[in-house]
Protein backbone atom coordinates (compact mmCIF):
# COMPACT_ATOMS: atom_id res chain seq x y z
CA UNK A 1 0.00 0.00 0.00
CA UNK A 2 2.99 2.36 1.05
CA UNK A 3 5.01 1.75 -2.22
CA UNK A 4 1.35 2.04 -3.80
CA UNK A 5 1.41 5.43 -2.82
CA UNK A 6 4.77 6.44 -3.12
CA UNK A 7 4.38 5.17 -7.05
CA UNK A 8 1.10 7.47 -7.37
CA UNK A 9 3.13 10.60 -6.03
CA UNK A 10 6.23 9.84 -7.74
CA UNK A 11 4.30 9.70 -10.95
CA UNK A 12 2.59 13.01 -9.94
CA UNK A 13 6.38 14.62 -9.04
CA UNK A 14 7.75 13.56 -11.98
CA UNK A 15 4.70 14.58 -13.87
CA UNK A 16 5.06 18.01 -11.71
CA UNK A 17 8.55 18.48 -12.97
CA UNK A 18 7.99 17.93 -16.45
CA UNK A 19 5.24 20.39 -16.07
CA UNK A 20 7.08 23.38 -14.43
CA UNK A 21 9.78 22.46 -16.97
CA UNK A 22 7.81 23.35 -19.76
CA UNK A 23 6.04 26.37 -17.98
CA UNK A 24 9.55 27.84 -16.90
CA UNK A 25 9.97 27.24 -20.89
CA UNK A 26 6.94 28.76 -21.88
CA UNK A 27 7.91 31.86 -19.47
CA UNK A 28 11.10 32.23 -20.67
CA UNK A 29 9.97 32.23 -24.42
CA UNK A 30 7.46 34.92 -23.36
CA UNK A 31 9.86 37.34 -21.72
CA UNK A 32 12.59 36.50 -24.50
CA UNK A 33 9.89 37.65 -27.66
CA UNK A 34 9.38 41.45 -26.43
CA UNK A 35 13.44 41.39 -25.43
CA UNK A 36 13.63 39.94 -28.78
CA UNK A 37 11.65 42.26 -30.58
CA UNK A 38 13.33 45.40 -29.05
CA UNK A 39 16.08 44.41 -29.89
CA UNK A 40 15.39 43.87 -33.60
CA UNK A 41 14.32 47.27 -34.12
CA UNK A 42 15.65 50.16 -32.32
CA UNK A 43 15.63 52.57 -34.92
CA UNK A 44 11.73 52.56 -34.75
CA UNK A 45 11.28 53.48 -30.82
CA UNK A 46 13.80 56.67 -31.67
CA UNK A 47 11.80 57.52 -34.48
CA UNK A 48 8.67 58.01 -32.36
CA UNK A 49 10.84 59.81 -29.55
CA UNK A 50 11.99 62.25 -32.14
CA UNK A 51 9.03 62.68 -34.43
CA UNK A 52 7.27 63.93 -30.75
CA UNK A 53 10.38 66.36 -30.30
CA UNK A 54 10.66 67.69 -33.30
CA UNK A 55 7.12 67.64 -35.09
CA UNK A 56 4.85 70.20 -33.63
CA UNK A 57 2.07 68.58 -34.77
CA UNK A 58 1.44 71.70 -37.03
CA UNK A 59 -1.91 71.66 -38.95
CA UNK A 60 -1.14 72.04 -42.43
CA UNK A 61 -3.76 73.45 -43.75
CA UNK A 62 -3.72 76.00 -46.36
CA UNK A 63 -5.31 79.78 -45.32
CA UNK A 64 -7.27 80.93 -47.58
CA UNK A 65 -7.36 84.58 -47.02
CA UNK A 66 -10.23 84.99 -48.87
CA UNK A 67 -12.64 82.77 -46.98
CA UNK A 68 -11.88 84.43 -43.92
CA UNK A 69 -15.29 86.71 -43.33
CA UNK A 70 -14.34 90.76 -44.14
CA UNK A 71 -16.83 92.90 -42.39
CA UNK A 72 -16.00 95.71 -43.79
CA UNK A 73 -19.48 97.33 -45.80
CA UNK A 74 -22.04 98.49 -44.13
CA UNK A 75 -26.00 98.59 -45.30
CA UNK A 76 -28.34 100.16 -43.47
CA UNK A 77 -31.43 102.39 -43.03
CA UNK A 78 -32.25 105.39 -42.01
CA UNK A 79 -35.34 107.02 -40.38
CA UNK A 80 -35.51 111.09 -39.25
CA UNK A 81 -36.84 114.34 -39.57
CA UNK A 82 -35.58 117.23 -41.64
CA UNK A 83 -35.87 120.85 -41.84
CA UNK A 84 -36.71 121.54 -45.15
CA UNK A 85 -36.07 125.47 -45.16
CA UNK A 86 -39.37 127.60 -45.49
CA UNK A 87 -41.11 124.92 -45.85
CA UNK A 88 -41.37 122.95 -42.50
CA UNK A 89 -40.44 120.09 -41.01
CA UNK A 90 -40.59 116.50 -42.55
CA UNK A 91 -40.00 112.73 -41.80
CA UNK A 92 -37.42 111.51 -43.67
CA UNK A 93 -36.54 108.09 -44.62
CA UNK A 94 -33.08 107.09 -46.20
CA UNK A 95 -30.89 104.39 -47.36
CA UNK A 96 -27.06 104.54 -46.74
CA UNK A 97 -24.15 101.98 -47.74
CA UNK A 98 -20.30 102.29 -46.36
CA UNK A 99 -17.36 101.08 -47.13
CA UNK A 100 -14.89 100.98 -44.03
CA UNK A 101 -11.88 101.39 -45.74
CA UNK A 102 -9.39 101.68 -42.25
CA UNK A 103 -10.29 102.27 -38.81
CA UNK A 104 -10.13 106.04 -39.11
CA UNK A 105 -11.84 106.39 -42.51
CA UNK A 106 -14.79 105.40 -44.58
CA UNK A 107 -16.65 105.94 -47.29
CA UNK A 108 -20.25 106.79 -47.77
CA UNK A 109 -22.95 106.94 -49.79
CA UNK A 110 -26.88 107.91 -48.71
CA UNK A 111 -29.64 108.35 -50.34
CA UNK A 112 -32.77 109.98 -48.78
CA UNK A 113 -36.62 111.01 -49.24
CA UNK A 114 -38.96 113.15 -47.49
CA UNK A 115 -42.25 115.47 -48.63
CA UNK A 116 -41.75 119.44 -47.57
CA UNK A 117 -44.90 120.76 -45.76
CA UNK A 118 -46.43 124.11 -46.31
CA UNK A 119 -44.10 127.73 -46.10
CA UNK A 120 -45.25 130.04 -43.66
CA UNK A 121 -46.56 132.30 -46.90
CA UNK A 122 -49.02 129.67 -47.90
CA UNK A 123 -50.23 128.81 -44.39
CA UNK A 124 -51.16 132.49 -44.03
CA UNK A 125 -52.29 133.19 -47.45
CA UNK A 126 -54.64 129.50 -47.25
CA UNK A 127 -54.95 129.97 -50.99
CA UNK A 128 -51.65 130.34 -52.57
CA UNK A 129 -50.00 127.34 -53.56
CA UNK A 130 -45.74 127.91 -54.11
CA UNK A 131 -45.36 124.50 -55.19
CA UNK A 132 -47.39 121.52 -57.02
CA UNK A 133 -47.68 118.29 -55.28
CA UNK A 134 -44.69 116.61 -57.31
CA UNK A 135 -42.53 119.56 -56.71
CA UNK A 136 -42.82 119.07 -52.71
CA UNK A 137 -41.32 115.77 -52.63
CA UNK A 138 -37.76 115.86 -51.47
CA UNK A 139 -34.89 113.93 -52.32
CA UNK A 140 -31.53 113.83 -51.54
CA UNK A 141 -28.37 112.35 -52.55
CA UNK A 142 -24.77 112.35 -51.30
CA UNK A 143 -21.29 110.34 -51.53
CA UNK A 144 -18.69 111.38 -49.09
CA UNK A 145 -15.76 110.61 -46.47
CA UNK A 146 -16.18 109.64 -42.98
CA UNK A 147 -13.97 110.35 -40.50
CA UNK A 148 -14.00 108.14 -36.55
CA UNK A 149 -13.04 110.81 -34.33
CA UNK A 150 -13.17 109.27 -30.85
CA UNK A 151 -13.33 105.57 -31.34
CA UNK A 152 -14.12 103.74 -28.02
CA UNK A 153 -16.48 101.74 -26.09
CA UNK A 154 -19.75 102.17 -24.32
CA UNK A 155 -20.27 100.56 -20.86
CA UNK A 156 -24.00 99.43 -19.77
CA UNK A 157 -23.79 98.13 -16.20
CA UNK A 158 -20.43 95.67 -15.51
CA UNK A 159 -20.12 93.52 -17.93
CA UNK A 160 -21.86 94.88 -21.32
CA UNK A 161 -19.10 96.81 -23.26
CA UNK A 162 -19.98 97.70 -27.06
CA UNK A 163 -17.56 99.68 -29.00
CA UNK A 164 -18.63 102.95 -30.44
CA UNK A 165 -17.38 106.15 -32.35
CA UNK A 166 -18.17 109.26 -32.88
CA UNK A 167 -17.42 110.56 -36.43
CA UNK A 168 -17.47 113.25 -38.61
CA UNK A 169 -19.06 113.27 -42.04
CA UNK A 170 -18.46 115.69 -45.44
CA UNK A 171 -19.99 115.13 -48.87
CA UNK A 172 -20.98 116.49 -51.88
CA UNK A 173 -24.41 115.43 -53.97
CA UNK A 174 -27.83 116.82 -54.92
CA UNK A 175 -30.93 118.22 -53.75
CA UNK A 176 -34.26 117.92 -55.38
CA UNK A 177 -36.66 119.68 -54.71
CA UNK A 178 -38.89 121.87 -56.38
CA UNK A 179 -38.64 120.95 -59.51
CA UNK A 180 -34.91 120.88 -59.98
CA UNK A 181 -31.75 119.07 -58.83
CA UNK A 182 -29.27 120.95 -57.05
CA UNK A 183 -25.86 120.54 -55.90
CA UNK A 184 -25.66 120.35 -52.38
CA UNK A 185 -22.62 119.88 -49.46
CA UNK A 186 -23.45 118.18 -46.63
CA UNK A 187 -21.64 118.54 -43.56
CA UNK A 188 -22.56 116.55 -40.06
CA UNK A 189 -21.58 113.64 -37.73
CA UNK A 190 -22.75 111.30 -35.75
CA UNK A 191 -22.29 108.45 -33.25
CA UNK A 192 -21.88 104.60 -34.17
CA UNK A 193 -22.70 101.71 -31.40
CA UNK A 194 -21.81 98.20 -32.24
CA UNK A 195 -24.20 95.98 -30.28
CA UNK A 196 -22.76 93.14 -32.26
CA UNK A 197 -19.58 92.56 -34.66
CA UNK A 198 -22.42 93.31 -37.44
CA UNK A 199 -24.85 94.93 -35.73
CA UNK A 200 -24.80 98.92 -35.29
CA UNK A 201 -26.84 101.58 -34.65
CA UNK A 202 -26.29 105.09 -35.55
CA UNK A 203 -27.55 108.54 -33.93
CA UNK A 204 -26.65 111.51 -37.01
CA UNK A 205 -27.08 115.23 -37.59
CA UNK A 206 -26.45 116.42 -40.66
CA UNK A 207 -26.61 119.50 -42.35
CA UNK A 208 -27.28 119.91 -46.15
CA UNK A 209 -26.58 123.30 -47.48
CA UNK A 210 -27.55 124.07 -51.64
CA UNK A 211 -28.68 127.25 -53.32
CA UNK A 212 -32.02 127.30 -54.63
CA UNK A 213 -34.06 129.71 -56.39
CA UNK A 214 -37.92 130.31 -55.19
CA UNK A 215 -40.01 133.09 -56.94
CA UNK A 216 -36.95 134.40 -58.96
CA UNK A 217 -34.91 135.08 -56.02
CA UNK A 218 -31.77 133.00 -54.75
CA UNK A 219 -30.19 132.39 -51.37
CA UNK A 220 -28.82 129.26 -49.95
CA UNK A 221 -30.47 126.71 -47.97
CA UNK A 222 -29.75 124.72 -44.48
CA UNK A 223 -31.91 122.00 -44.36
CA UNK A 224 -30.53 119.99 -40.61
CA UNK A 225 -31.47 116.32 -40.42
CA UNK A 226 -31.44 114.56 -36.99
CA UNK A 227 -31.99 110.57 -37.79
CA UNK A 228 -31.26 107.22 -36.44
CA UNK A 229 -30.19 104.35 -38.78
CA UNK A 230 -29.78 100.59 -37.97
CA UNK A 231 -26.65 99.19 -39.99
CA UNK A 232 -25.41 95.89 -40.68
CA UNK A 233 -22.59 95.15 -41.42
CA UNK A 234 -21.28 92.30 -43.70
CA UNK B 1 -45.52 107.05 -46.91
CA UNK B 2 -47.10 106.25 -43.23
CA UNK B 3 -47.73 102.51 -43.86
CA UNK B 4 -43.86 102.06 -45.14
CA UNK B 5 -43.01 104.41 -42.30
CA UNK B 6 -44.70 102.18 -39.60
CA UNK B 7 -42.98 98.73 -41.34
CA UNK B 8 -39.64 99.90 -41.50
CA UNK B 9 -40.18 101.42 -37.56
CA UNK B 10 -41.06 97.60 -36.82
CA UNK B 11 -38.61 96.10 -38.50
CA UNK B 12 -35.89 97.73 -37.11
CA UNK B 13 -37.49 97.33 -33.53
CA UNK B 14 -37.34 93.66 -34.59
CA UNK B 15 -34.07 93.56 -35.74
CA UNK B 16 -32.59 95.43 -32.20
CA UNK B 17 -34.67 92.57 -30.42
CA UNK B 18 -33.90 90.06 -32.04
CA UNK B 19 -30.02 90.73 -32.15
CA UNK B 20 -30.24 90.72 -28.43
CA UNK B 21 -32.21 87.22 -27.70
CA UNK B 22 -29.96 85.48 -30.17
CA UNK B 23 -27.81 83.64 -27.62
CA UNK B 24 -23.83 84.02 -28.39
CA UNK B 25 -21.91 80.94 -29.66
CA UNK B 26 -19.01 80.14 -27.20
CA UNK B 27 -15.68 78.49 -27.78
CA UNK B 28 -16.42 75.64 -26.04
CA UNK B 29 -18.70 74.33 -29.09
CA UNK B 30 -16.44 72.22 -31.40
CA UNK B 31 -18.39 72.04 -34.36
CA UNK B 32 -17.74 75.76 -34.85
CA UNK B 33 -14.03 74.87 -34.48
CA UNK B 34 -13.35 73.63 -37.96
CA UNK B 35 -14.74 76.32 -39.83
CA UNK B 36 -12.26 78.12 -38.93
CA UNK B 37 -8.63 78.47 -40.43
CA UNK B 38 -5.87 78.39 -38.04
CA UNK B 39 -2.45 80.00 -37.89
CA UNK B 40 0.45 79.53 -35.33
CA UNK B 41 1.95 82.27 -32.65
CA UNK B 42 5.89 82.50 -33.85
CA UNK B 43 6.78 85.61 -32.67
CA UNK B 44 7.64 86.03 -28.44
CA UNK B 45 3.37 87.10 -28.51
CA UNK B 46 0.59 88.78 -29.98
CA UNK B 47 -1.93 90.77 -27.88
CA UNK B 48 -5.36 90.47 -27.93
CA UNK B 49 -7.18 94.30 -28.03
CA UNK B 50 -11.10 94.59 -27.19
CA UNK B 51 -11.92 95.91 -30.64
CA UNK B 52 -11.03 96.45 -33.90
CA UNK B 53 -8.80 99.69 -33.43
CA UNK B 54 -5.37 100.79 -31.95
CA UNK B 55 -6.80 102.69 -29.08
CA UNK B 56 -9.06 99.50 -27.34
CA UNK B 57 -7.14 98.27 -24.55
CA UNK B 58 -4.92 94.98 -24.45
CA UNK B 59 -6.72 92.48 -22.04
CA UNK B 60 -4.62 89.08 -23.36
CA UNK B 61 -1.87 88.18 -24.80
CA UNK B 62 -1.17 84.46 -26.74
CA UNK B 63 2.61 83.49 -26.71
CA UNK B 64 4.93 81.65 -29.03
CA UNK B 65 3.75 77.96 -30.90
CA UNK B 66 0.00 78.57 -29.47
CA UNK B 67 -2.66 78.32 -32.76
CA UNK B 68 -4.77 81.24 -33.32
CA UNK B 69 -8.44 80.68 -34.87
CA UNK B 70 -9.36 83.42 -37.56
CA UNK B 71 -13.18 84.50 -37.03
CA UNK B 72 -13.23 87.40 -38.99
CA UNK B 73 -11.64 90.54 -40.52
CA UNK B 74 -12.91 94.31 -40.20
CA UNK B 75 -10.58 96.92 -41.80
CA UNK B 76 -7.13 95.86 -40.67
CA UNK B 77 -8.17 94.07 -37.65
CA UNK B 78 -8.41 89.83 -37.55
CA UNK B 79 -10.88 88.47 -34.77
CA UNK B 80 -9.45 85.41 -33.27
CA UNK B 81 -9.92 82.70 -30.89
CA UNK B 82 -7.17 81.54 -28.67
CA UNK B 83 -6.79 77.78 -27.75
CA UNK B 84 -8.53 78.86 -24.26
CA UNK B 85 -11.25 80.25 -25.45
CA UNK B 86 -10.72 83.82 -25.34
CA UNK B 87 -11.57 86.41 -28.27
CA UNK B 88 -10.03 89.30 -29.21
CA UNK B 89 -9.01 91.87 -31.87
CA UNK B 90 -5.24 91.89 -33.49
CA UNK B 91 -3.70 94.12 -35.78
CA UNK B 92 -2.44 92.75 -38.90
CA UNK B 93 0.85 94.05 -39.19
CA UNK B 94 0.79 91.56 -35.36
CA UNK B 95 -0.42 89.08 -37.49
CA UNK B 96 2.56 89.06 -39.60
CA UNK B 97 4.46 87.72 -36.75
CA UNK B 98 2.27 84.00 -37.62
CA UNK B 99 3.07 81.18 -39.28
CA UNK B 100 0.91 78.98 -41.59
CA UNK B 101 3.15 75.75 -41.40
CA UNK B 102 6.67 75.54 -40.09
CA UNK B 103 7.94 77.46 -42.14
CA UNK B 104 5.84 79.78 -44.00
CA UNK B 105 4.47 83.01 -43.01
CA UNK B 106 1.28 84.28 -42.89
CA UNK B 107 0.38 87.30 -45.16
CA UNK B 108 -2.29 88.91 -43.35
CA UNK B 109 -3.23 91.19 -46.50
CA UNK B 110 -1.31 94.17 -46.26
CA UNK B 111 -1.46 95.79 -50.06
CA UNK B 112 1.83 96.88 -51.38
CA UNK B 113 2.90 99.43 -54.04
CA UNK B 114 3.56 96.31 -56.17
CA UNK B 115 -0.07 94.73 -55.40
CA UNK B 116 -1.40 98.66 -56.58
CA UNK B 117 1.00 98.23 -60.14
CA UNK B 118 -0.77 94.94 -60.59
CA UNK B 119 -4.41 95.67 -59.48
CA UNK B 120 -6.96 94.07 -61.76
CA UNK B 121 -10.28 95.95 -60.77
CA UNK B 122 -10.58 99.42 -59.30
CA UNK B 123 -13.44 101.83 -58.58
CA UNK B 124 -13.88 105.71 -56.73
CA UNK B 125 -15.35 108.39 -56.87
CA UNK B 126 -14.18 111.94 -57.43
CA UNK B 127 -15.74 115.45 -56.89
CA UNK B 128 -14.72 118.29 -58.99
CA UNK B 129 -15.52 121.47 -61.29
CA UNK B 130 -17.50 120.61 -64.85
CA UNK B 131 -17.18 124.25 -66.37
CA UNK B 132 -18.52 125.94 -63.26
CA UNK B 133 -20.47 123.37 -62.27
CA UNK B 134 -19.88 120.86 -59.13
CA UNK B 135 -19.34 117.38 -60.32
CA UNK B 136 -19.42 114.67 -58.54
CA UNK B 137 -18.32 111.28 -60.60
CA UNK B 138 -18.52 107.49 -60.09
CA UNK B 139 -16.20 104.95 -62.01
CA UNK B 140 -15.24 101.92 -62.36
CA UNK B 141 -11.80 100.28 -64.40
CA UNK B 142 -10.84 97.13 -65.05
CA UNK B 143 -6.78 97.00 -66.00
CA UNK B 144 -6.12 94.66 -68.55
CA UNK B 145 -2.49 94.92 -68.50
CA UNK B 146 -0.07 97.02 -66.11
CA UNK B 147 -0.37 99.95 -68.49
CA UNK B 148 -3.67 100.10 -70.04
CA UNK B 149 -7.37 100.22 -68.41
CA UNK B 150 -11.06 100.61 -69.51
CA UNK B 151 -13.14 102.38 -67.51
CA UNK B 152 -16.60 103.43 -67.10
CA UNK B 153 -17.79 106.75 -65.24
CA UNK B 154 -21.27 108.18 -64.79
CA UNK B 155 -21.05 111.65 -63.39
CA UNK B 156 -23.78 114.62 -62.45
CA UNK B 157 -22.66 118.05 -62.80
CA UNK B 158 -25.09 120.71 -60.86
CA UNK B 159 -24.54 124.38 -62.02
CA UNK B 160 -26.97 127.54 -61.25
CA UNK B 161 -28.45 126.73 -64.97
CA UNK B 162 -28.76 123.08 -65.80
CA UNK B 163 -28.67 119.95 -64.33
CA UNK B 164 -25.76 117.97 -66.18
CA UNK B 165 -25.36 114.33 -66.63
CA UNK B 166 -23.14 112.46 -68.63
CA UNK B 167 -21.60 109.01 -68.90
CA UNK B 168 -17.72 108.07 -70.50
CA UNK B 169 -15.96 105.08 -71.50
CA UNK B 170 -12.69 105.21 -71.71
CA UNK B 171 -8.58 103.97 -72.67
CA UNK B 172 -6.51 104.71 -69.65
CA UNK B 173 -2.55 104.64 -70.36
CA UNK B 174 -0.32 104.71 -67.95
CA UNK B 175 3.01 105.07 -69.08
CA UNK B 176 5.00 103.97 -65.41
CA UNK B 177 2.93 101.97 -63.46
CA UNK B 178 5.62 101.40 -61.09
CA UNK B 179 5.70 104.64 -60.06
CA UNK B 180 4.02 105.70 -56.75
CA UNK B 181 3.04 109.16 -58.52
CA UNK B 182 2.22 107.75 -61.90
CA UNK B 183 0.58 109.85 -64.69
CA UNK B 184 -1.88 108.73 -67.25
CA UNK B 185 -3.57 109.89 -70.33
CA UNK B 186 -7.26 109.00 -71.08
CA UNK B 187 -9.50 109.25 -74.59
CA UNK B 188 -13.06 108.40 -73.98
CA UNK B 189 -16.70 108.50 -75.61
CA UNK B 190 -20.09 108.82 -74.30
CA UNK B 191 -22.87 110.38 -74.00
CA UNK B 192 -24.11 114.15 -72.30
CA UNK B 193 -27.54 115.12 -71.12
CA UNK B 194 -27.99 118.72 -70.16
CA UNK B 195 -31.41 119.48 -68.51
CA UNK B 196 -31.72 123.43 -67.78
CA UNK B 197 -33.32 124.74 -64.21
CA UNK B 198 -36.87 125.88 -65.51
CA UNK B 199 -37.49 128.72 -63.55
CA UNK B 200 -34.60 130.27 -65.89
CA UNK B 201 -35.17 129.46 -69.32
CA UNK B 202 -37.85 127.35 -71.52
CA UNK B 203 -35.37 125.19 -73.26
CA UNK B 204 -35.92 121.58 -74.19
CA UNK B 205 -33.12 118.74 -72.62
CA UNK B 206 -30.95 117.84 -74.82
CA UNK B 207 -28.76 114.45 -75.44
CA UNK B 208 -25.50 115.18 -77.34
CA UNK B 209 -22.59 112.77 -77.78
CA UNK B 210 -19.12 113.94 -76.13
CA UNK B 211 -15.45 112.56 -76.56
CA UNK B 212 -13.12 113.63 -74.06
CA UNK B 213 -9.43 113.90 -73.71
CA UNK B 214 -8.05 113.82 -70.35
CA UNK B 215 -4.84 113.45 -68.07
CA UNK B 216 -3.50 113.43 -64.59
CA UNK B 217 -2.06 111.45 -61.55
CA UNK B 218 -2.59 108.44 -59.38
CA UNK B 219 -0.96 108.42 -56.24
CA UNK B 220 -0.66 105.03 -54.29
CA UNK B 221 -1.52 106.05 -50.58
CA UNK B 222 -1.31 102.80 -48.34
CA UNK B 223 -3.59 99.27 -48.01
CA UNK B 224 -5.70 99.10 -51.11
CA UNK B 225 -6.52 102.75 -51.97
CA UNK B 226 -4.88 105.39 -54.31
CA UNK B 227 -5.32 109.42 -54.76
CA UNK B 228 -6.49 110.30 -57.94
CA UNK B 229 -6.08 113.93 -59.77
CA UNK B 230 -7.35 114.64 -63.41
CA UNK B 231 -7.69 117.26 -66.10
CA UNK B 232 -10.45 116.18 -69.03
CA UNK B 233 -11.21 118.32 -71.67
CA UNK B 234 -14.84 117.62 -73.17
CA UNK B 235 -16.06 118.41 -77.05
CA UNK B 236 -19.74 118.49 -76.46
CA UNK B 237 -21.07 117.08 -80.75
CA UNK B 238 -23.77 119.41 -80.77
CA UNK B 239 -26.79 119.67 -83.21
CA UNK B 240 -25.79 123.19 -83.87
CA UNK B 241 -22.50 124.34 -85.84
CA UNK B 242 -20.65 124.79 -83.27
CA UNK B 243 -19.08 122.23 -80.85
CA UNK B 244 -18.90 122.99 -77.19
CA UNK B 245 -15.63 122.50 -75.37
CA UNK B 246 -15.86 121.91 -70.97
CA UNK B 247 -13.08 121.85 -69.15
CA UNK B 248 -13.44 119.65 -66.43
CA UNK B 249 -10.98 119.25 -62.94
CA UNK B 250 -11.31 117.12 -60.41
CA UNK B 251 -9.67 114.92 -57.66
CA UNK B 252 -11.08 111.59 -55.81
CA UNK B 253 -10.26 108.69 -53.91
CA UNK B 254 -10.02 104.61 -55.45
CA UNK B 255 -10.00 101.42 -53.99
CA UNK B 256 -8.15 98.72 -55.84
CA UNK B 257 -8.51 95.07 -55.75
Amino acid sequence: MEIRIQHIFLKLKTGLKLNTGFAIAFLGCCLAMPLHAAEEDPDNEQATVSGSIFDPKVERREVDREAIDTEDWEIGAYYGIISIEDFGTSELLGARVAYHVTEDFFIEGSYAQSTAGLSSFERLNGNVVLLTDEQREYTQFNIGLGFNLLPGEGFIGEDLAFSSSLYLLTALGGTDFAGEQRSTIMIGGGYRVLFTDWLAVHLTLKEHIYDIELLGSAKTANDLEISTSIAIYF
Amino acid sequence: MQRITFAIKASLLSIVLFSFLTPRVYADDDESEDEYQQVIVAEAFVEFHTGPGRGFPVFHIVERDQPLRLIKKKTQWFKVRSLKGHEGWVHEDEMQKTLLTKDENFKAGTSTQEEFTNRTWEYGVLGGDFGGATSLTLYGGWNFTQNLSTEFALSQALGNVSDIRYGNISLVHQAFPEWRVSPFVKLGAGVIQTKPFTTLIQTLDRTDEVVNVGLGIKTYVSRQYFVRLEYVNYTILTSRNDNDEVEEWKLGFSIFF
